[in-house]
This record gives C-alpha cells, structure tokens and sequence, in this order.
C-alpha cells in the first residue's frame, strides 16, 4: 500500500514511517481517508503547518509546495539565459552521490547515496520554491546559491536575497533543531541531519558578505560556540544526576508508581544541594574563616553556667551547647557590617541568602509544574476507559518477571470487572444511603482533623509548663513529647483516613483525592498548630500577650541592659564610672549576662523536629516494613493461618504518604533555614540516607502493589501542595523579617529596629547616593501599587490571550478532523 | 571529553545527539549494550559505518524487553527491513523514542504502529477472556475513541484519545 500512497503523492520517501500506511486488523485506513488527507494538505499546502513533529504533514506540504515551485521554475527558467538554471535542470535529473562535486553539488546539499534520494531533491528546489512565489529576482538568487564563492560572483547580492537566504538558513537550523522529533528512521534522519549542516555551512559563509560581515561571521562563530557549550553541559548534567541504576531496578521491580516517589526524592535532593550550597558557601563559611572565633564575644561563647555540659553527647543531639554556639545557628553572627579582609558583609549577605533560598525554590517549582503541565491531559476524564486500559496499562519499566505476573493478573481483573460494570452499568444504586455514608465519613475525618490539632496544642503547652518547672526533673518522654507527638499523629491518622475513607465507596481516582486531601490537611494543622503554640512559648516568656510583644521586648532589652550596667560596675567594685578614661576589665565572655535570643530558639526547634521526624521514619520503616517481613517469612511456617495471604502479610509501599511526608519536611526545611543556616545541610544528609535505606527496604520488605490503577495524574497535584507549602513556609519567616524587631543581643540584625534595613544601611554606604535617591523613589507606594495593579492587568491579558489559544486549537482540530473525514 | 573513544567519530556522535534524546555517554553505553549481545558480530570501531544487524531473538531477550508482551511488535516497527531485524541505528532509534525525553506526538506515532485491537488485548490479558468479553471490549474501545465514524481507529483517533490519557507518558517508558 505504500505505493498506492506513492503513486497519490509522488513521494517516494516518506512511507515506511507514513502513519497512514500501517495496516492492521480493525485498524485499517481507508483511501478514502487517504485521499482526503492527500487533499487536506492540498488545500493547506500553502499555510505553514501548526505541528512540526508529524513528518509527514510536512513532507506533504513541501510536496505540493515543491510541485508549486516546480512549476514557477519550469517557468522562469524559460526566461532564464543563466548557466545557473541549467545546473538546476541538470541537478534535478542527476542522482550522484558525490558530495565534493563542485558547487552545483553542494547547492543541493549532496546526496549520500544511501537511497532516497528524491527527496533531498524535493526539498531544495521546494526551499526555494516557497520564495520563489514572492521573489522575481529566482535568477540571481539560484546564481548566488550555485555560486557561493564569492569571488566569482557577477552580480553584488541584494538586501533581499540576503534576507531570503537568511530565511532558508534559519529554517536548515530550525530544521536540525528539531530532527529527533521526527517519526523518521535514524538513516534517513542522519543523512536530512548532514544534508542541512552542509548547507547552513556552507550559506552562512556566503551571508557574511557586505556590510558587518566580520560581524555576522562572529555572531555565527559565537552561537556555534554556545551551542557546542550547551551540549558538554547537558552532557556533563546528565553525568551527574545520581543513583540512575537503583531507580531502573525499582522501575523493573514495582513499576512506575513507586519509583516516581524516588525520582521525586531525587530532585528534591538537587533543590536542597543547592540550598545547602547557598548557606554553606554564602553563609556558614564566610563567618567561620572570617568572622570572629569562638570565644571572643558574648553571643559566640557558652555561658558559664552551661560549659560543664556543653560537650556531652546529649546536649549536642538537643542541638544545645557548642552546637547552639556556633555557625550553625542564627544567634552565633556578629552585627559587624564588614568581616575579614575581604570586607565580606556578613548581615547583607546573611539576608539575601535567606530571601533567596526562598526566590530559587519559587522559580524552580514554578518551573516544573510548568513542564508538567504540558502532560496532563484533559481532565477526570472516563470517557476514554476501556481504551485507556488497552494502551496504556502495561507499564513498560517492568523487567522482573514476578511483577510481570502481577501486572498481567491485575489487568486480567480490572477489564473483568469492567466488563462487569459495563454490563450492569443500569442497576440503580441506593443514592441516599451513599450520600449519608459520605458525610458521616467526613464528619469523622473533621473529628480526627479537630483532635490532633488540639492534642499538639496540649502538648506544647505541657511542655512550657515543664520547662518552667526545669526540664531535669523529666525523663526522656517528658522532654521529647511534642516531637514524638507530632510524628506519631502523622503516622497514625492516614492510617486513620484510609479506614474511614472505606465508607465513602468513590472510584479508586476520587477516593485518592480525598485522601491526599485530608492528610493534607492533617499534616498543615498540625503545623500550623504547632507554630502558633511556640509563638505562644515566646510571648510567655514576655509573659505578655501578642500585640504587647514587640513592647515587652523592648522592655526586656532595658531590663537586661540596666543589668549589665550594674553587673560591670560591680566588677569596678561598685562604681559606676563617669567617664570612660578607666581602662576596660577584661572580662571573660563566659561570664557576660545574655539576652534573650528567640531566633536561635525557633531555629532549635526546627531543627529537633527534623531530626525526631528522621528518626520516626526510619523506625517505623525498620519496624513497620522490615520486622514484619521477617516476622512473616519465620513464622509462617508455624502459625495458623498463611501469613503471607492473609493478615499481616507483606507490606505495601505507600507512596502517597511518603511522598507528602517528604514535601512537609521540605515545608519545615524552608521555614526554618532563615533562623538556622544549617538546616539544608542536615536535610542534604537525611535525604541521602533516606534514599539508601528506603531503596533498600522497597526491593528487601515490599511487595508490588496489586491495584491496577496508579495514582500518576497526582504528579501536577504533588507539585501544586509543594508550591502551596512553600508559600505558607515562608510566610512566617516574612513576617519576622518585616515586623518584629531582631534580638538586640544576639544575630546578624542586632541593633537594628528591622531586619530589612540592612538593604537600606548597605545603599547608603555601598552604593553611590544617587541609586539610594532612585531606590528611595521606586519604593513609594505612589509606584509601587500602580505597578502591582499593571502584573495583575498583564496576568489576567495573559490568560484571556492563552484561552483564545485554546480555542483556536481546537477549532484547527475539529477542521482537521473533519477534513480528515471526507 | 576528556577519554578517548574510538567507537565513534567525534561526528558520528554529534550526529547522533542531534538525532536522537540521548547524550554522548548515553550513545556510547548503547553501543555497550548492543555489542553484548553479539560480541562476535558487532564491531567495536563504527567509524566506518559497518552494516551490521541483529536478529530479533537477541534483542527481545534484551532484560528490558524480556517480560514485556509487546516485544516483538515494537521490534518490528522500528526495524528497517519490518522482520525485525536492528542495526544500531534502529536500535538507537527505538530507546531514542521510548525514552523519558521523547515527546507525546512522537510516542502516539510508534504507539500507533505497535498497537492493534484484538492481539493486544489477547496479549495483555495472555488470552484469559473469553471470545464474547473480548468482542465487547474491542466495541466499547471503538465506541470510545472512534471520532470519524469509519468504524475503525485511525491515526487522528488514537492520537486523540492518548493525547488525553494520563498515563501514557509514564507506562510507554523504557529506561536504558
């Protein structure tokens, strides 16, 4: 059938990748579709066509263009006296395979000879044949493309030409641009690949004529040298990017599903790789090399009440100690404006990584919701579900032959009970008792959600009380209860969810949604509960409530100062002195009074939440996952009932749980690296070793999951709860940086009423004054909100112009449909 | 970059970066693995373009192919002869296209080919419906995606209703 179709369009090339030639049973194209479409692209051969990737569309508007352009040729070679137009004529009916020729050869782009030769000859002639339709001046252009050097050109090339040449070059390179989207074979795509180089090659030489030549050659050198960096640095990406093995053999043993889990867990690795390179080498290092050490001001040494214990392994796991005083956390920084020699400024520089953690993890999430966006199809669609289950159930990954048998079961089952479900699809089904079914469900999940909210709000104030009381007096529960707590609950309620979410009889798809949803929401209140229960902590401390905060502090900071003022005159034995001609005492840091520094603090807490979720994790993985496969696999030859069957059996991966899991530990991660600059290194570490010991524990404990149905939609849906985490992350820390004042006697802001006037303070003694005046100018409100209300104008333009978009597509659609039809 | 290579020309490998989804080392592991298959067939030097092809009882024992139910289908469409014999073009070609990297027009192309009614049902559900389940489930699928009313899936059809599928990206992925 291939040459029926050859003998319609006159191509001899395109058909053993043509789609329209593949003859199956209950597949067949009909001629007359075929037809129609050879006339479809008739009637559209002169428009551009929308979609570069379907060769053959192309292929067939070339040809009718080339057909077209023939004609024009036959024509104005008749008017042609030009040795050119003969070489023309002779190169179309000569079929060598020379490349070295001559120029007449290379015009056509030379002919490899590995067949198919007709139609590089189509597209030479349909190239120029498309501008032939507006360029009377054919002669000239044919001569300046036969003759390429420039020496032995008559005539000087035209502006017009130039442009045209320039047209044809752009679409060689567009063209080698987008090769490997072409549905052809890789022989004909090499020899398409060699034919457009050795034109661009060879015309961008002849475009450099006339006036910026030397510019243009250079433009030209300088792109190739871009592109050639390009591809070394994909090359070179694709060489870095880690732990490629484990995940194919996870993919072979489990599929798709679950190993998305880790390839999510992998880039959420390269995001905290940078973060962690932004606070290390922004951050931590500049203040440990250049910074003052340890031991020489206040707030850089432990006090002496606490230096007996200050080394112990207990006080270093609580993050207290030598590791609260030093570079790791917020209250270690010295206020300095410049340190070491470099004049490194510690505060600005300590601002902006804040700020930019947070910008880089907006962008790039942005980002890749934007390429996903792309794959996600149309919406909750069952309109597709028998063909969807057809072509595209069997997950291609899979290489173990045990999953294999799974795979083939669990589609085996799920057409069943389709087919029974299509059959039965006019049984009436009790609406009124779903209906109250389903809000009976949600009416627990509210209690359930209501509950741990209530309960963490209880524990965090127990564990006020006991610090009041002084935590030596409790034991180890005690003291780690609101962690434990909170861990456990995000254990438990999913668990919780999953059982009352049997009530609600939803398809597989909703049912999930639900689910995600409501631990979701779960994971959020709980957060939430936990950091206006701290901020509680802090205020108790001022033992004032909220709006009266910011005057305590105030009122804490005199407090503390009068203090010292009459702990130093105690060390002049009494007397304040008047005027500062006594030499100063030498007074240990130790010794010094501090005041309070709720930064390092809220860094603290952070921190020991990440490091008992860590640990939670791995328990229950170690338990939950590993103790009970062994306990399966032992004990199941003296035990009752089968084990492996029946209850417990072997564990499933929950890939949902573990994947909100991760993006609430990136959440914790991003609230509070502004207070504690080591936080993205401690995550790099658990991360990494998350990676290690869950691979282990998949390919060790689990089983493939039996559920036909994968949950891959949720990708966009994961990426849109990150974004919206992020968001709430930081919203906190926007709010310290904006309103409260900064500790006056600990961190980079000391001494300053806000944090964001290191900006201001760096424009004036860094930047000359006309940029403050400027700076100064642009952040009147008078500009700022016209400005906010322009990008909210411009959005809503952008989306009005991207539905319209749509339409048109659609529309273009439906025309080629029905063209397609006739 | 920096180790000498002798597999391929420096052209060759540029050719096939810019002909295929994958990177140098990429190419150069393909070349690994379809030299293991045949260590005595295929040359070590593809400098001078040897014509050299493997059977399609090698390739289809290849691990990640091995347990797929399609294996010979998708050989066969992207060989050049159509009986399913790969050179290392091809076979370049068919993990060029079944990689991550390749887009949705391009996999609905080759899906297309791979794909029919009737076998590929009996081979995802290794024969175990009946003729009458069978029969349904051809017409429902009809019914579903047929959009030009011949009665038959064309290649517009199929690649309207895969273009909405959620799953297709991710099932029709092999890793090499």
């Amino acid at each position: 059938d291939g040459s029926d179709v050859d003998n319609e369009e006159s191509s001899a090339a395109e058909n053993d990748d043509n789609v329209k030639g593949t003859d199956k049973g209950g597949k067949k194209t009909t001629p007359r579709t075929r037809r129609g479409r050879g006339r479809g692209r008739g009637r559209h051969g002169g428009e551009e066509d929308e979609e570069d990737e379907d060769g053959t569309r192309r292929a067939g508007h070339r040809r009718n263009r080339n057909r077209r352009g023939r004609g024009r040729a036959a024509e104005n070679e008749g008017n042609d006296s030009d040795g050119g137009a003969e070489k023309d004529r002779k190169n179309q009916t000569n079929q060598k395979s020379k490349e070295d020729d001559g120029d007449e050869e290379d015009e056509k782009g030379g002919r490899s000879g590995k067949g198919k030769n007709e139609k590089k000859q189509d597209k030479k002639p349909d190239k120029k044949g498309k501008k032939e339709k507006a360029n009377k001046k054919k002669k000239d252009k044919k001569k300046s493309a036969s003759g390429s050097d420039s020496d032995s050109e008559e005539e000087p090339i035209t502006e017009e030409e130039l442009a045209k040449l320039k047209e044809e070059v752009e679409e060689k390179k567009k063209l080698i641009a987008t090769l490997r989207n072409k549905p052809w074979k890789m022989k004909k795509k090499l020899s398409v690949l060699k034919e457009a180089q050795l034109f661009v090659e060879k015309f961008e030489g002849a475009l450099g004529k006339g006036k910026g030549k030397k510019f243009y050659a250079y433009k030209v050198m300088m792109t190739k040298k871009w592109m050639k960096f390009q591809r070394d640095f994909e090359n070179f990406k694709t060489a870095c990017i880690p732990w490629e093995m484990k995940i194919k053999e996870i993919e072979s043993h489990f599929g798709s599903s679950v190993a998305s889990y880790f390839i999510f867990l992998r880039w959420m690795y390269g995001i905290n790789m940078i973060l962690f390179g932004l606070t290390f080498g922004l951050v931590m290092v500049p203040e440990a090399l250049m910074g003052k050490p340890y031991g020489s001001l206040p707030r850089k040494t432990v006090p002496r009440a606490e230096e007996a214990t200050a080394m112990n392994f207990a006080t270093l796991w609580d993050f207290s100690g030598f590791a609260q005083y030093s570079v790791l956390f917020y209250g270690y920084y010295n206020n300095q404006r410049t340190i070491g020699w470099l004049k490194f400024r510690m505060p600005l520089s300590y601002f902006l990584v804040g700020v930019g953690t947070i910008g880089y993890s907006f962008m790039i999430v942005i980002r890749t919701m934007a390429k996903n966006a792309n794959d996600d199809g149309g919406g909750d669609d069952t309109s597709f579900n028998f063909s969807w289950k057809m072509f595209t159930s069997w997950d291609y990954l899979i290489g173990n032959p045990e999953t294999a048998d799974n795979k083939f079961a669990s589609i085996t089952t799920s057409f069943k009970e389709a087919i029974v479900e299509e059959q039965e699809s006019r049984k009436e089904e009790n609406i009124h008792l779903t209906r109250f079914l389903r809000v009976l469900a949600n009416f627990l999940a509210l209690c359930t959600l209501a509950g741990s909210g209530y309960l963490i709000f209880f524990v965090v104030r127990r564990s006020q009380k006991f610090a009041l009381e002084g935590l030596e007096n409790y034991g180890w529960w005690e003291r780690n209860e609101v962690n434990m707590v909170m861990s456990l609950l995000g254990m438990f309620c999913p668990t919780l969810f999953d059982v009352i979410s049997s009530l609600e009889n939803y398809h597989p798809r909703i049912a999930l949604r639900w689910q995600l949803g409501r631990i979701f929401a779960l994971f959020l209140g709980n957060l939430y509960t936990f950091i206006i229960a701290l901020m509680d902590e802090i205020n108790l401390k001022a033992r004032y409530l909220l709006p009266f905060t910011i005057f305590n502090m105030y009122l804490e900071e005199k407090i503390v100062k009068y203090n010292m003022t009459i702990w130093e005159a105690s060390l002049y034995n009494g007397t304040i002195p008047e005027n500062s001609t006594a030499p100063p005492i030498e007074v240990d840091p130790a010794d010094v009074p501090r005041g309070p520094c709720w930064e390092t603090m809220v860094g603290q807490e952070f921190v020991r939440l990440t490091v008992s979720d860590t640990m939670t994790t791995y328990i229950t993985i170690l338990i939950g996952d590993f103790l009970r496969a062994v306990f399966v696999r032992f004990f199941n030859y003296c035990w009752c009932w089968d084990l492996e069957y029946g209850f417990p059996s072997y564990s499933e991966f929950d890939i949902s749980g573990n994947v909100l899991g991760l993006i609430f530990n990136q959440g914790m991660i991003w609230m509070g690296s502004f207070y504690a600059p080591c936080l993205p290194a401690i995550n790099v570490f658990r991360l990494h070793t998350s990676m290690y010991l869950q691979c282990w524990a998949v390919m060790c404990c689990n089983v493939p999951q039996e559920r036909v149905f994968k949950a891959s939609r949720s990708n966009n849906f994961y990426m849109a709860m990150l974004l919206f985490i992020l968001f709430l992350s930081t919203l906190p820390a926007v709010y310290t940086i904006v309103s409260i004042p900064p500790s006056f006697d600990c961190g980079p802001f000391s001494g300053k009423t806000r944090m964001f006037e290191v900006i201001s303070e760096t424009l004036e003694h860094d930047f000359p004054s006309w940029f403050g005046k400027v700076f100064g100018y642009a952040s009147n409100p008078g500009l700022i909100l016209p400005f906010i209300l322009l990008m909210v104008l411009s959005i809503y333009y952008l989306n009005a112009t991207s539905k319209s978009y749509k339409e048109a597509n659609l529309e273009l659609k439906k025309k080629l449909q029905s063209v397609r039809n006739r | 970059m920096g180790n000498k290579q002798t597999i391929f020309t420096d052209e060759q490998l540029d050719a096939y970066q810019d002909c295929t989804f994958f990177t140098r080392k990429e190419i150069l592991r393909l070349h690994g693995r379809y030299y293991e298959m045949a260590p005595n067939v295929v040359p070590m030097d593809y400098t001078r373009d040897p014509d050299v092809k493997l059977p399609m009882q090698l390739i289809i024992n290849m691990p990640e192919l091995k347990e797929n139910p399609f294996r010979e289908r998708i050989v066969e469409s992207f060989s050049e002869d159509g009986e399913g014999s790969l050179s290392f073009n091809d076979f370049v070609d068919m993990f060029s296209v079944l990689s991550e990297m390749a887009p949705r027009e391009l996999k609905a192309i080759y899906a297309f080919k791979i794909y029919d009614l009737e076998k590929t049902l009996n081979k995802l559900t290794r024969e175990e419906l009946t003729a009458e389940e069978i029969t349904l489930v051809c017409e429902k699928v009809i019914e579903e995606a047929d959009m030009d009313g011949d009665g038959k899936l064309g290649f517009a059809d199929f690649e309207n209703m895969i273009s909405k599928a959620p799953d297709f990206l991710s099932t029709f992925h092999i890793r090499i």
